[in-house]
């Protein structure tokens, strides 16, 4: 496992303990658990809490045959398998958005040399995936509300630092920052923001297999 | 206030994933089926539809049961997880993408200590939420029901984190230890 040097911020992990982030962040933060020991233990922590608060809650009267008509579902349903890791560049919950690892993306040319594939796009946010070449600046783009960007290939450094595989920025709108990516390898992210993006020529697209999980 | 203590729990998920044991199962529904469908009340669903879907989170325990994994969460903890995403399926109407599981499980038997060094903390944790000012602890309850937005959380509850600080090196330790 990589050293993160930013890992994301406690409210978005109790948000996503509690099963409280918009859609487009959920992608974003399962991905940087799948890729930070920092991330997962605290949210294994947040989960904890919520594990407390269910052992204390005051118990809601439940049907007389609940347990009868569990069981009979327990029959009714599949068993479990044990999910299995998959390798790539992309952590589990990202392929399965994807229908694959890096090989599976459609990318779309911004110019420059830089692509996105946008893979989820609603009210409840966007996320994308971006790439930009070795050495090269971001393209300029704007946003409202809350935006996420988790490296998964290569780095890119601003003036808060370096961000390499598994870290994550967090900023807000108010944010006017100029990363560039370094040199050697092309810089690959999971980019999610609370609002649409203005940005030009993007073709919404639900990913399918999000539909069939 | 927990009237069987967590090893009992940890042991009756046990029998379940072992042998299928279906008086482990109706111990662990008793008490943890009334305490999920209140929480998915507190949520938002009526009461048809949350005996519903306890029923169903109680099924899903039933057949994850070979991967609930002692050392890395609490029974509550494992069954509130279950719940939460079976909520979020439920009332958002969508599946949520989940973290990575890890390369290590329970076919590696659960090292017994470190088993019992969780439950410690978990009833540490526990004590150290049920003495949070009151005011604090219910906005926390409320964040778990989904009454508060992220950015809420971050301005209201004054996040927990000195309660679940010594939980998350706790955590983190078994990561490194596992990974290594």
């Amino acid at each position: 496992m990589n050293t993160i040097r930013h890992s994301i911020p406690d409210d978005l992990l109790m948000g996503y303990a509690a099963g409280a982030l918009p859609q487009a962040f959920d992608l974003v933060v399962a991905t940087h658990v799948s890729l930070s020991d920092d991330a997962r233990a605290r949210l294994e922590s947040f989960e904890a809490i919520g594990g407390t608060i269910l052992e204390n809650m005051d118990t809601a009267e439940i049907e007389q045959d609940s347990l009868e008509q569990t069981l009979a579902r327990i029959g009714a349903m599949d068993p479990v398998e044990k999910p299995k890791r998959s390798g790539g560049i992309f952590p589990t919950p990202l392929q399965r958005i994807v229908g694959g690892d890096l090989d599976s993306v459609t990318w779309k040319g911004l110019g420059m040399g830089a692509k996105h594939c946008v893979l989820q796009s609603g009210t409840e946010g966007t996320v994308r995936l971006l790439l930009i070449p070795a050495g090269q600046a971001m393209p300029k783009h704007s946003h409202r509300g809350m935006e996420m960007t988790l490296v998964l290939q290569g780095a890119f450094r601003d003036e808060d630092g370096l961000y390499a595989r598994g870290d994550i920025e967090v900023a807000d709108e108010d944010v006017d920052h100029a990363p560039v990516a370094e040199a050697g390898e092309d810089c690959i992210c999971l980019v999610a923001t609370d609002a649409k993006l203005r940005f030009n020529g993007i073709l919404p697209r639900i990913a399918q297999p999000f539909l069939g999980i | 206030m927990h009237d069987k203590n967590e090893a009992h729990w940890v042991s009756l998920m046990a029998s379940i994933a072992q042998n299928q044991d279906h008086k482990a199962f109706a111990e662990v529904f008793r008490h943890f089926a009334p305490r999920v469908k209140a929480f998915l009340m507190k949520s938002g669903a009526d009461s048809s539809l949350a005996e519903e879907c306890m029923q169903d989170v109680m099924a899903t325990l039933w057949h994850k049961s070979h991967m609930y994994d002692p050392t890395r969460a609490a029974v509550s903890t494992w069954i509130f997880t279950i719940a939460r995403n079976r909520k979020i399926d439920l009332l958002r109407r969508y599946a949520r993408p989940e973290p990575e599981t890890l390369p290590w499980g329970p076919e590696e038997a659960p090292d017994q200590a470190d088993a019992i060094v969780l439950q410690q903390e978990t009833d540490r944790l526990a004590e150290a939420i049920r003495t949070l000012p009151e005011k604090q602890r219910i906005l926390i309850e409320r964040a778990y029901y989904g009454d508060l937005t992220h950015s809420e959380i971050a301005a209201e509850t004054g996040l927990p984190l000195g309660t679940i600080k010594s939980r998350i090196r706790l955590a983190l330790d078994r990561l490194r230890h596992n990974m290594s």
